[in-house]
């Protein structure tokens, strides 16, 4: 994307190149992100929270993963992390972000700038609050294509927002209007429209829906679906709607006081839980057939300043054993493929 | 016997400024009936706009209605005064739906709890007063030595919206006005809360009106439902009939984009286009028209009348032309207890 007036055809250029990346993929390629060992702790007056506690994953691209948990669970932590973005007094203490073939981590601050929205781009929670109410929508999409990409024409830029408008299926004039003038839904897309300016490889979208109603909320949904296939890209979505998630992603990560307690495909995930902690997010839905029957998870969710020894869910959990109460189970990869961090289970996936 | 609750034509207009003429109408000549005898739990549904919120607001005597009547136990809420004023102000109670923010930071619960037993002379010693709150604490579940004495900030929002509760259960009320009260609790708590609530009804008498776009939880909670759109009612009946057989385009829209947590209900599988609301509309017809898949030249002119599709189960829609018409004023008979 050297010069400007050769946009639209790179564009095509490098979707089929995705294209055909995703293609490999199947037969092995690797993947487009991996995260390892990632740790991050909360220095407060308190104590030292570990926030986030070893994590590992990866995601190809094309893939669509959703990360859910209670609040305080690490999910936002986690995408913080992946951006580079944890202010004091959080400290990320180590592990890599791999996106393609760049560790995120050994970046510079000003080469991690340019990473930022080109190679990962981050949809915070609320996002449609944090647009500027006294400047254009162009501006501010103008904003970060001047940052990343400075000799960009006039021309260039506004083909350029056009094209990314058009991907979330807002007409061109958007452009020209304040904040004030569009919709929940419209201002939640202009974020998803800023998120994919620079076709990055890896999304991550912090509750995109959450202060959205049912039907806004379906819009928002598919927007996102069409720009990640458009783009090829890979998509983290956070939140604790597992309905959501059922109907949007193709494995579901689910964390508990910063660790990773299972991470299984969707239909997995839904038909033969593992972690005890994920059987009972699962049984807590509710569905058309059980109509009026609740079942809440016993027990309140630990303060990761004082987390109790051995497995954090042990105090709330129905199978707990000896084991649990002393050690942290490790997050172990079942033949099936499936993540599981539980000391009911054996390497090999079978109840012990 | 007058009932609980009634509202009798009730209208609010919101004016723009002092000098502008256009008016937002959130609510549009709206009748229900609560009844007193048969505690039940009714949900008022609707998309954020739909007026969901002005009717909760109107009913705890927030904001007066621009036409029309509300009334309590057969007296109009606007002029009660005395021992009336004093008893429907007990008997009615708020739930809201942010449980961090409607504590007040410098208080501990014991202080929230025993002002609303003050106030209302509700116990005769301090430790009456004491029971009283352990016995409402332990009605939500709460174990009173867990959070008496505890500053809001040192509990969870499950345990505040808990407490939220039981603040309203203290004081004996008939009905509770609950306005979205899990949308900031977590998928997991919600279970807990909710079956709370539906105790209240069960064990405590006490009426409910749960207001929520949430459709999912109003099938588990409630027994009745009124779908609002721009201030009107457009369905209404058996919550059953009403989610798994939804009749108007609007309440199918709403259903058809839930996302059920179920692999085998996909999203928009009705296929009805998700249309984005086009502002004003203003038009004098179906409120619905501009948005409608279904759109006819009749629904632009006059606003269609309720047709009644089951013993409890009526909608607003001309394409229900063929069931018996429904009197506006009637609604409420519909509704099962």
């Amino acid at each position: 994307m050297s010069t400007p007036v050769n946009t639209a055809t790179n564009t095509a250029a490098t979707a089929a190149a995705r294209a055909s990346a995703k293609a490999a993929n199947k037969n092995g390629a690797p993947p487009i992100l991996q995260v390892n060992e990632l740790e991050v702790t909360y220095y407060t007056d308190a104590g030292r929270a570990r926030a986030l506690d070893h994590v590992s994953f990866t995601l190809n691209s094309g893939e669509k993963m959703g990360l859910v948990g209670e609040s305080g669970s690490g999910k936002s932590t986690m995408a913080l992390a992946m951006m580079r973005m944890i202010k004091p007094p959080g400290r990320i203490e180590g592990g890599q972000v791999i996106v393609g073939d760049t560790d995120l981590m050994k970046l510079s601050e000003n080469e991690m700038r340019a990473a930022r929205l080109s190679k990962i781009s981050y949809i915070p929670q609320g996002a449609m609050n944090s647009i500027n109410p006294v400047l254009r929508i162009e501006a501010q999409m103008k904003d970060g294509l001047k940052a990343h990409e400075p000799g960009m024409s006039n021309d260039a830029m506004n083909r350029r927002i056009h094209e990314a408008l058009e991907g979330v299926d807002l007409k061109p004039g958007v452009a020209r209007m304040y904040a004030h003038e569009l919709s929940g839904g419209m201002k939640q897309r202009v974020c998803i429209a800023i998120g994919i300016l620079l076709k990055p490889q890896v999304i991550i979208a912090d509750e995109p829906t959450s202060a959205l109603d049912v039907v806004t909320q379906r819009q928002v949904m598919e927007t996102l679906d069409s720009v990640q296939k458009q783009l090829g890209a890979a998509i983290i979505l956070i939140g604790h709607d597992m309905g959501l998630m059922a109907q949007f992603v193709d494995r579901v990560a689910v964390m508990y006081a910063g660790r990773l307690a299972e991470l299984s495909a969707v239909q997995e995930m839904f038909t033969s839980p593992m972690h005890p902690y994920a059987q009972a997010l699962i049984d807590s839905l509710p569905n058309l057939e059980n109509r009026g029957i609740f079942k809440g998870i016993p027990g309140l969710a630990p303060s990761i300043l004082r987390l109790p020894p051995g497995c954090a869910f042990h105090p709330r959990c129905a199978h707990v054993m000896d084991a649990c109460k002393n050690v942290v189970p490790p997050l172990e990869r079942m033949p099936s493929g499936r993540f599981v961090s539980c000391h009911l289970y054996d390497k090999e996936g079978n109840k012990k | 016997m007058a009932p609980l609750l009634e509202f009798r034509n009730v209208t609010k207009t919101y004016s723009k400024g002092l000098l502008s003429r256009s008016a937002t109408t959130a609510l549009d000549d709206v009748s229900l009936t609560l009844e007193d005898d048969k505690p039940t739990i009714m949900t008022v549904a609707g998309e954020s706009g739909s007026g969901k919120t002005t009717m909760a607001m109107l009913l705890l005597g927030f904001i007066p209605p621009s036409s029309g009547q509300i009334f309590y136990k057969g007296k109009d809420i606007t002029t009660l005064a005395g021992q009336d004023r004093i008893d429907y102000r007990r008997e009615v109670q708020a739930i809201f739906q942010d449980p961090f923010a409607v504590f007040n930071p410098f208080y501990t619960v014991d202080h929230l709890l025993s002002v609303p037993i003050e106030k209302f002379k509700m116990a005769s010693s301090k430790a009456d007063a004491r029971n009283k709150m352990d016995e409402c604490l332990a009605a939500v579940g709460l174990r009173p030595e867990d959070v008496l004495g505890r500053f809001p900030h040192q509990l969870s929002g499950g345990q505040r919206q808990r407490i939220n509760v039981a603040r309203a259960l203290l004081l004996k009320p008939k009905l509770i006005v609950a306005d979205e009260p899990v949308s900031m609790v977590d998928a997991s708590l919600r279970a807990t809360i909710l079956e709370t609530l539906r105790n209240l009804t069960r064990e405590h008498g006490i009426s409910i009106l749960y207001i929520t776009h949430d459709l999912t939880t109003a099938y588990h909670v409630a027994n009745s439902i009124v779908v609002l759109y721009r201030g009107s009612i457009v369905e209404a009946g058996d919550v059953n009939e009403v989610i798994k057989k939804p009749k108007h385009p609007y309440t199918r829209l709403l259903i058809d984009s839930i996302p059920w947590p179920d692999l085998n209900r996909r999203w928009g599988e009705d296929q009805l286009p998700a249309k984005e609301a086009e502002g004003g509309g203003g038009g004098s017809g179906c409120k619905f028209a501009s948005r409608c898949p279904f759109v006819m030249d009749k629904c632009k002119q006059t606003p269609p009348p309720y047709y009644q599709l089951d013993a409890h189960h009526a909608a607003m829609c001309y394409l229900l032309e063929d069931s018996p018409q429904f009197a506006r004023e009637r609604l409420s008979e519909l509704l099962p207890a």
